[in-house]
Order: structure tokens, then C-alpha cells, then sequence
């Protein structure tokens, strides 16, 4: 697809459609300018159009260069491997638009966002509470992300707002943020009635660390570290996203022996959450055996990351162009070798969980997200697809993955079970793959490490572990980054698992947690 | 039952699966932590960790610690659910301001005598995150920390080490 043709689909979906511009800066992504009074009805159209979720939707001050402030909604075409971002101007005196969220609710949350760090204000919106700000200690009428914001000025604060479920017989219990185990923190309010629960309300934010805002003015070395800071368990992928969007910003194209090794380093990143995740749901079921059994197997894998590349999480291995790690000959037998041992204690995990009656009675239709819940909160990733979302970046688009045939896990179901399955059939996968890119290794070629940024913007875009992490980067005239958005996918998710525990009873609550397994820190940034 | 049986005889003692040379490590870092917990803790130290902004990496390793391979609480050192319970205060990750009052409240909540450490570079003084508009000051500026243990995140055998090195100190 291009320009002209997503065009007309929008002019065939609604006849007002007028573009005030639009471009193709690069090959997978389609720029269309809109009137603000359309923008709605643009972004609902392109919704429907490439059946997509809102993939992100945030805001720029440009109040500076052209005083207005900027709202970005990007979409993804998943059958034509192309993102489409719609974007609008809106005047800075009494800034606003119109909500999305009332008709497509995957925006909400980005509206949310956008009202607490610009103060832009989706207008009727009906939730507006902060998420990452919150009310007991950040004064109102801050808006950090605005480039004027200096230093937070004194105002008054305010207090957040539990949505309460009244009735006979029913008692709210609140969790968190200090959880029992060595675990991030946020906290979870529940309401249940007798054993059940009615109603769950998560309320994160509680690591939020300013993340994006340190992103700004940084040189493209000292963001590239940055970005491995994020969510630590998402390392390498939340790196190669930066690097790509980076890359694709100064016209970098990375050799294919840098993209088996960045798709190698990919894999080793999920295989060890997986397993730790499958350790994770055994654990909390009571099934202690197994869950030691996968830490041993976690740990062996970060060892073998530790001896690749010199760091068990993959830190410092991303550069632009490629990756500063090689993997020689020893290397690639040590690779190919431990894999081997890797699988076969893995098939053996797998064989004692399953031979498990009251283990498979536990996970069997626990926390179950069905299908249409799954699309109307835009959950994506490993979650999406237990829930029968048939959606995985590494499929959607071409690359080295297309060339080794990846084949996509997928589960109807939406329960605990299905969340395994998911991650066993994309563990047995993953090594699958390892030994396919493995394979095409070859030490002739060399690395090319890429000279400095230039001015643009541009995504990037990875299927991490959980789900695709984005990263929409825009750069300077001097090429230092002057917007870096970031969407997790645990930021969509964690609606999800609010929805997936609901007639379960508080006990499976951290079972269903575990079978999601979302981030914190990816979540509040 | 029986694959459990069966997978426990063939997989054996799992510290066979590490290097010898990163398994005596282990032993004699692990051996001399166990004594200094006896004397100091008369029986063991007990640990309540505290995430205040980490991205997760820190925990991570930790958890690693006490995975069966380098088996942290068979020298003595347990991860308690509760303050109530604890010996120590574990802090990782920069300080949020979203997470000041809840770290105060921990920390109250724990008996005397009680200590803080913190791990990881982001908890020394805001690591990589210093200067971010919603970072505190640092955790050594709000509650007494005797000890850091630092990283980025510390692996499994450095977080022994620096236990050790700060209980073969004297405690006051």
C-alpha cells in the first residue's frame, strides 16, 4: 500500500476525508496530516480499515518551532507489513481534541497519558485520572513532557478516585504497591463478594522514573544505554527498537549477518523469560519442583548470554548498524551445544507439568481473556495470541524470520493454559530458530558500527517476549533526540489481566498475574 | 510422581551443572556468610526487599541468588514476605516519588534492630535516571543505609560477596 491507496480507502470510508499533507519517509511507514475536526474519524476509519488496534497515541510540543502542540495516532496494517500514522496540529491556547476512547477503547489509556503529561484534554473522555503522576505527590497543573517545564511548581494536590463497586455483602481488598515477593510495585484493588471477584482495579505508575523526559537532549550512545534501562528483563529488545527507529532515522541498513545475530540475541532474551514465566505459573500453583527445575534451566541460559556477550541480560550488545558482539566459531559451538542441554532439560519441565493432573486442573480455564475483550482493550502479544489474537510482528513483517518460515503460536482458549502453551510451542520455537540462524553464521563478514544521527523521525518496532515494543523517535537539526515515545506492551496489557480474573477468586490471582507476567517499570517509564 | 522421581535421580545434585571453579566460589563465599550470620544474627538473616523504581533487573538477580544453583538460603539468608519479619531492608531501583511514602512505611513497619542496603547503581544515588524531574534524592539521604552492593544489575556471586563483606564488620 501506499500514500494514494490508503487515501482512498479512507475517502471510501467516509467522502469529508482531506489530507493536509501526507508522506512516505519509509518504506513501512505511511505519514497522513489531518484537520483536527477529522482526526477522530480519520484514526475510527483506519481502525476499521487495517482491523488495528490504536498501536500508539501520543503528543509532541512544538509550541517552540511552529506553536502548536502535535497528536500522533498510529495503526498498524498487519497484512500489509506498514504502519500508518495519522497526526494533527492542535493550537496551544486551551489545548484539546475530541475523545477517541468512547468508540474505541484501546486510546483510552493514551489519552490518559496525553492529559497528564501535556495537559492536552481529550474532551469527553469520561476517565481522566492520572496513571504515572499521582495525585498524593505531584501537584496538579505540571505537565512534565512540555518543553517549558522546568522544575515542578507548588499547587494543590489531589487524591486518586478507586472505582467502587456498592451492594450487599461486598468488601474491597487492597494489595500492594510492597508485594510478598521480590516483585515491582503497584498496587491492585479488588472487590469481591464472598470468594469471587467482581471487580479489579490496577493502579500503577509506581516506578515511573521520567523515562521518556531523560530521553531528551541525549545523544544517540548515551540514549541507546538509556533504553536498556527501561524494563530490565526486556533488555536487548527494548534496545534493538530504539536502535532500529534510530537507524531507519539516518538511512542505516544493517548487514544480514548483524540481523541473525540481533534475531539470536532476540530469542535468548525470550527463551529465558519464558522458562522463567513457566517456573513462575508452577510456583504459583504450589508445584515447587518444577519451578526449581526452570530457574536451573533460567540460569543456564543467562550464563550462556553471560559467555556470548559478557552481560546475563544482553546489556551493551545493540549498536547502530549492527551489534559489538561477535560470535566465532567457539562461540557458535558453545551456542549450538548448550542449546541442546537446553532443550532437553526444557522437554523434561514441560513432561512433568503435564503429567501433573491437579497442576493441568489449576491452569485449565483459569483467568480466561476471551477473544473480543482481547481486540476492544488492544491486548497484543503472547497474551493476544493465547487469547486467538493472530498477531506477532516477526510474522507481520518481512525479515530474517519470514526466510526461516517462523511459525506463529496460537490458543483459542484465553485461560492460564493457553498462556502456557503459547510460551512452550514459541520456547521450542525459538530454539528452532537459534539453530536456523545460528547455522548462517559465517565470521567473514564484519560489522559495520554507524556514524551519528541525523535529523528525522521514525519507528521502530520489535516482537519482544511479551508483545511489540515501539519506539517512535524524532532528532534534531545537531541529531540529539528530541521525543522518544515508548510503548511497552505490558501499557496495553494490564487491562487485560484486569479483565482475565474476573469469577476468579483472589487465591489464582497471582497465578493469572504470573501467566501475563507484565512489567512495571515498562508500564510506568 | 514418578517423572518428578525419575527427573530428581537423573538430574542429580544441580551444583554439578556449574564450573568448578565458580562452585568452590560459592562454597567458601557461602561458607564464611553462614558463620558471620551465626554471630551476628545468632541464626539467620532475614531480608525484606523493596522495589522503589528498578526496571526489574535487580530482582531478577536476586531471585537468581536464590535459585537452587547458588542456593542463598542454605547459608542462613531468607527473603521474607513481611517487614515484620525482617532483619534488613533490601532497596532497589532510583527512588519515585510514587514510592517514598510506601518505602517510610516499610521501613517503620520493621523492628529494631533493623538495617538498610541497597543494590543495584540506580538505588546508590538515581543511577542513570539522576536528575529525572520525578526522582528523589538519594535512599542513603532518607534512611540509614549501611551498606550498597553495586551493578547494573549485581550478579548472584556479587551479591554474596558484599553480604558477606559488610557482616564481617562490626554492626553498629
Amino acid at each position: 500500500m501506499d500514500c494514494s491507496e490508503i487515501i482512498s480507502a479512507l475517502k471510501s470510508k467516509f467522502p469529508d476525508f482531506v489530507a493536509l499533507a501526507s508522506s512516505q519517509d519509509h518504506p513501512d511507514e505511511l505519514r497522513l496530516k489531518v484537520d483536527p475536526r477529522i482526526f477522530k474519524d480519520t484514526a475510527l476509519a483506519l481502525h476499521k480499515i487495517l482491523s488495528s488496534p490504536v498501536m500508539m497515541l501520543f503528543a509532541l510540543d512544538e509550541r517552540r518551532e511552529r506553536g502548536v502542540f502535535v497528536v500522533n495516532g498510529v495503526f498498524c496494517g498487519f497484512r500489509s507489513s506498514q504502519w500508518v500514522m495519522v497526526s494533527m496540529d492542535i493550537p496551544q491556547d486551551n489545548p484539546g481534541f475530541e475523545t477517541l476512547a468512547k468508540s474505541m477503547h484501546s486510546a483510552s489509556l493514551f489519552e490518559r497519558e496525553i492529559q497528564e503529561m501535556f495537559g492536552i484534554e481529550p474532551r469527553g473522555n469520561p476517565d481522566l485520572r492520572r496513571l504515572k503522576l499521582h495525585d498524593e505527590v505531584w501537584p496538579q497543573a505540571n505537565f512534565p513532557l512540555r518543553k517549558d517545564f522546568q522544575k515542578v511548581q507548588p499547587g494543590n494536590l489531589g487524591e486518586y478516585k478507586f472505582g467502587r463497586v456498592d451492594g450487599e455483602g461486598i468488601f474491597e481488598v487492597p494489595v500492594g504497591p510492597v508485594h510478598a515477593g521480590i516483585i515491582g510495585p503497584g498496587h491492585f484493588r479488588f472487590s469481591v463478594a464472598g470468594e469471587p471477584i467482581i471487580n479489579l482495579e490496577p493502579r500503577l505508575g509506581f516506578t515511573h522514573r521520567g523515562a521518556e523526559k531523560l530521553f531528551e537532549g541525549k545523544s544517540y550512545l548515551e540514549a541507546l544505554k538509556l533504553s536498556e534501562c527501561v524494563c530490565g528483563d526486556s533488555v536487548f529488545s527494548h534496545s534493538l527498537a530504539f536502535t532500529r527507529a534510530a537507524e531507519k532515522i539516518s538511512g542505516i541498513s544493517i548487514i544480514s549477518q548483524a540481523a541473525y545475530l540481533r534475531a539470536i540475541f532476540l530469542e535468548l532474551e525470550r527463551l529465558y523469560n519464558h522458562v522463567n514465566d513457566i517456573g513462575g505459573i508452577a510456583l504459583d500453583v504450589g508445584f515447587s519442583y518444577p519451578s526449581a527445575y526452570a530457574s536451573i534451566i533460567k540460569e543456564a541460559i543467562l550464563q550462556l548470554n553471560e559467555k556470548l556477550t559478557a552481560s546475563r541480560y544482553l546489556k551493551n550488545v545493540n549498536a547502530l548498524g549492527g551489534v559489538s558482539v561477535e560470535i566465532n566459531e567457539s562461540k557458535k559451538t558453545l551456542l549450538l551445544g548448550s542449546l541442546e542441554q537446553i532443550k532437553r532439560d526444557f522437554n523434561e519441565l514441560v513432561e512433568i507439568l503435564y503429567s501433573s493432573g491437579s497442576f493441568m486442573d489449576r491452569v485449565d480455564t483459569a483467568g480466561v481473556l476471551i477473544k473480543k475483550t482481547a481486540e476492544d482493550l488492544g491486548v497484543l502479544g503472547l497474551a493476544g495470541r493465547a487469547s486467538g489474537v493472530a498477531i506477532d510482528l516477526r510474522k507481520c513483517f518481512p525479515g530474517v524470520y519470514k526466510e526461516a518460515k517462523f511459525k506463529m503460536a496460537l490458543e483459542e482458549s484465553g485461560d492460564v493454559l493457553a498462556r502456557l502453551r503459547v510460551r512452550i510451542f514459541e520456547f521450542v520455537e525459538s530454539c528452532r530458530l537459534i539453530e536456523e540462524f545460528g547455522g548462517k553464521l559465517s565470521s567473514c563478514d564484519k560489522n559495520k558500527v554507524g556514524p551519528i544521527l541525523k535529523e528525522g523521525c521514525a519507528l521502530g518496532y520489535v516482537e519482544g517476549w511479551r508483545g511489540p515494543i515501539l519506539y517512535w523517535l524524532k532528532t534534531d537539526p545537531a541529531g540529539m533526540i528530541a521525543r522518544c515515545k515508548i510503548v511497552d506492551p505490558s501499557f496495553r496489557n494490564w487491562q487485560g489481566l484486569a479483565y482475565a480474573v474476573l469469577g476468579n477468586i483472589i487465591p489464582d490471582f497471582p497465578l493469572c498475574n504470573k501467566s501475563f507476567d507484565l512489567s512495571y517499570s515498562g508500564n510506568d517509564l | 510422581m514418578i517423572n518428578i522421581l525419575k527427573s530428581r535421580i537423573l538430574k542429580g545434585v544441580v551444583t554439578r551443572h556449574i564450573d568448578r571453579k565458580i562452585s568452590r566460589e560459592i562454597e567458601s563465599v557461602g561458607g564464611e556468610l553462614r558463620t558471620a550470620i551465626f554471630k551476628k544474627f545468632s541464626r539467620s538473616l532475614n531480608i525484606r526487599e523493596v522495589d522503589t523504581g528498578s526496571c526489574g533487573g535487580c530482582e531478577s538477580e536476586i531471585i537468581s541468588a536464590t535459585n537452587p544453583i547458588y542456593d542463598l538460603q542454605r547459608f542462613g539468608v531468607n527473603f521474607v514476605a513481611s517487614p515484620r519479619h525482617a532483619d534488613a531492608l533490601l532497596v532497589t531501583g532510583p527512588l519515585s516519588k510514587n514510592m517514598l511514602i510506601a518505602l517510610n512505611k516499610t521501613y517503620e513497619a520493621m523492628a529494631e534492630p533493623k538495617f538498610v542496603i541497597t543494590l543495584g547503581d540506580c538505588a546508590l544515588d538515581g543511577g542513570i535516571f539522576k536528575g529525572s524531574y520525578y526522582i528523589e534524592k538519594p535512599i542513603k539521604d532518607i534512611l540509614p543505609v549501611v551498606l550498597h552492593i553495586p551493578g547494573c544489575p549485581p550478579g548472584p556471586l556479587t551479591i554474596i560477596n558484599c553480604l558477606l563483606e559488610f557482616l564481617s564488620n562490626p554492626y553498629e
